[in-house]
């Protein structure tokens, strides 16, 4: 490019603009403006489960709550984390220093979770985690400025484990995603297995995310155990179930338990191959009426997929938070995320989707879990008519017992 | 039971065939790759999407013009060869008498915004897709128990590549090719139209990552990701190969896929840097690659 003297001047004008515009909306605002972000997958395996739809249930319940009515403003920001620690927390240190961001939401991904941990505590800001799952958020490295909301790495496998041990499921060979959510998991069901008087036979973590797993497969057949534990999600377990029907992993008797399965995974893979399947979630959008309320309200907006237990939970969090940003006042859960933490964990909560329940000390949100079988394509009325229940889990059984996390917040 | 290192010799097997079975992809993938970098010195980036594009054809011919596997296997390469012949045409063909750098960056920002596309509208979880009635079903070799799928995606990938190589080392027209990219003046005064059969040569390289991408599509999730997660490790397999040699990026796709599959039974967590690390002692020890003319 030939530089002239107009190209020039332009690029002279370009470059002092921001010196002279003043500053926007949200700054001169910022004083009764809540701002929430929602940090998560836009990109990759998880998009479907969590990302626009999370996104989504953040801006409904923020509409449900109705804040100008109570005298303040929220806005949603949101960001895709790559599925990487690095730039997760990049993200989170730029919302909370530059952009007056407070709190984080959603955050699929429990690598970005426990990095984002650290920087919320570190600035006193408030991190509502729904889609991540390690049990290491409400135990060893629990913090007074997060809640974990919607399930994680005990829940899962309290449901699915010790059903599948229960019906016989006694040896187990796990694929596991080799990063801290799925070595989490893993951990948690052996010792589910192990304590209901099964035995693991073998283990293969597989680079994350994977696209071929007959390998890993294969490892896992010629081990001979009853059961397979797949501890991944998303687009890795889709991927490990359609690849075991292929190799007729099934039909010659092993069983595949999927430790954290979504909605949007049973519709990717087709009743045809996930039929049969059992699985643990907090969320079934054709439970109960106010459930198929909110999934008719949600589904239009989200290109026709119905909510997972993720966007249930970002939806129920949000919720939960503006309540507190209430009770405490703006100005002062502004400069302080721990009040408002706090806040939440006095309040029982209360939403359509999740009932009745409370945030504990160490900052694991209580409900019932629930344990449901996919349909047959025969059983299935029509798309998105995907599970039958088997039985609820009581609280009491699904969450981890206070005493055993470790927590350094919970004084016995 | 025979051993080795501990692994007993069966499972081996099984695991050397499955290790052929991704190289069938890594070689179709970098086959095309090598077409397009050696004829016409372009480093395809939209490689990724275009073999992801195939998949994604496939599905919509059985979903909304009810046109099963055996066509989108004909019909896929053509729709998404022809695509690539417009993007060659409008764009890449204005890129020639500049950098490489450039094809690159033009590439890659195609491949961007077209898997952003793909997201947009179909979601990350991926569309389900049936293996054909005819190939359904399993045979037993006695060391595994081997899909019929599986075996033709071997198959299929051979003769391919094979019928590949032989058109443009061994046939007047592939000398053609050949011609026009070391002295394209000069073909050009002998009458060829060197513009069109470059438009061509990059069409056919786009149908051979969509043909790949049908292969794909009953055995890996349809969905926008599953092309870039691939393209990394084939842009490896031809740096390993040597970048634009037809018959070097062949055998080492089927010989890295076995490599990474051996390593997938001895260390799994390394299995997906195995090949990036022969990549690095390949580019020290050869620099042009294994098969590469410096």
């Amino acid at each position: 490019m030939r530089i002239n003297r107009r190209t020039l001047l332009g690029a002279a004008a370009a470059g002092a603009l921001p010196l002279v515009t003043p500053l926007r909306g949200p700054r001169a605002q910022a004083g009764n403006t809540i701002r929430i972000g929602v940090l998560t997958d836009l990109s990759s395996l998880y998009t479907d489960l969590s990302g626009a739809g999370s996104v989504l249930g953040a801006r409904m319940a923020v509409e449900d709550f109705n804040p100008a009515a109570k005298g303040f403003n929220v806005e949603i920001v949101s960001a895709d984390h790559q599925n990487r620690a690095d730039v997760g927390s990049t993200t989170a240190r730029a919302w909370y220093d530059r952009d007056g961001v407070d709190a984080i939401v959603d955050l699929p991904n429990s690598a970005v979770v426990l990095a984002v941990n650290q920087i919320t505590r570190e600035k006193n800001k408030v991190m509502i985690v729904s889609t991540g799952a390690t049990t290491d958020l409400t135990g060893p490295q629990c913090s007074p400025n997060a809640v974990h909301w919607t399930y994680d790495t005990y829940s899962q496998p309290a449901g699915t484990g010790r059903a599948m041990v229960a019906a016989g499921g006694d040896t187990w060979f796990f694929i596991t995603a080799d990063y801290a959510f799925g070595h989490s998991l893993e951990a948690n069901t052996e010792r589910f297995v192990t304590a209901a008087g099964g035995r693991v036979l073998g283990k293969v973590r597989h680079p994350f995310p994977g696209t071929d797993f007959s390998s890993f497969l294969l490892q896992a057949q010629s081990s001979r155990a009853k059961v397979i534990g797949l501890a991944n999600a998303g687009g890795d377990f889709i991927n490990c179930v359609k690849q075991a029907g292929e190799f007729g992993i099934v039909r010659r008797g092993q069983k595949l338990a999927g430790l954290l399965v979504f909605i949007t995974d049973v519709h990717g893979l087709g009743l045809e191959t996930a039929q049969g399947l059992t699985l643990t979630t907090a969320f079934y959008h054709d439970r109960n009426e106010q459930s198929r309320a909110f999934a008719a309200r949600f589904h239009p907006r989200n290109r026709g997929i119905r909510p997972t237990m993720g966007h249930a939970g970002v939806y129920a969090g949000v919720l939960h938070y503006l309540k507190a940003v209430e009770a405490v006042g703006v100005q002062a859960a502004k400069s302080d995320g721990a009040a408002v933490v706090a806040a939440m964990k006095q309040m029982r909560t209360s939403d359509p989707l999740f009932g009745e329940g409370e945030i504990r000390q160490d900052g694991r949100k209580i409900h019932p879990m629930f344990l449901y079988e996919v349909k047959t394509p025969a059983e299935s009325r029509g798309p998105w008519d995907y599970y039958k229940l088997i039985r609820e889990i009581p609280p009491g059984d699904a969450w981890r017992p206070l005493a055993d996390g470790n927590c350094p917040l919970v004084r016995t | 039971m025979d051993t080795i290192l501990g692994v007993p010799a069966v499972a081996l097997y099984g695991q050397l065939m499955l290790g052929l079975i991704n190289g069938a992809f890594y070689a179709l993938l970098s086959l095309g790759l090598a077409v397009i970098f050696g004829m016409m010195n372009v480093i395809n980036f939209t490689h990724g999407a275009q073999f992801m594009m195939g998949a994604f054809v496939a599905w919509m011919l059985l979903n909304w013009a009810g046109l099963g596997y055996w066509w989108a296997l004909i019909l896929a390469p053509l729709a998404v060869g022809a695509t690539g012949v417009v993007i060659e045409r409008l764009m890449i063909s204005r890129l020639y008498r500049l950098d490489h750098l450039y094809g690159l960056l033009l590439t890659f920002g195609l491949a961007l915004i077209i898997e952003g596309l793909f997201r947009n509208f179909f979601g990350s979880s991926g569309l389900p897709y049936r293996i054909p009635a005819e190939l359904q079903g399993a045979m037993d070799l006695g060391f595994m128990f081997l899909p019929n799928y599986r075996g033709w995606v071997i198959v299929a990938s051979a003769v391919v590549c094979l019928l590949t190589w032989f058109v443009i080392e061994r046939t007047r027209l592939g000398a053609y090719l050949r011609a026009a990219t070391e002295r394209p003046m000069l073909v050009r005064a002998f009458g060829v139209n060197v513009p069109r059969m470059i438009t061509l040569t990059y069409g056919f390289g786009v149908a051979l990552a969509a043909f790949a991408g049908v292969l794909a599509a009953p055995i890996y999730s349809v969905n926008p990701n599953m092309g870039s997660s691939l393209i990394i490790v084939v842009f490896a397999v031809v740096v390993i190969g040597g970048m634009g040699s037809i018959a070097g990026s062949i055998v080492t796709g089927f010989g890295l896929g076995v490599i990474e599959g051996l390593t997938k039974v001895f260390w799994p967590e390394a299995s997906n840097t195995v090949i990036f690390v022969i990549m690095a002692i390949v580019l020290l020890l050869r620099p042009a690659g294994l098969f590469g003319r410096a």
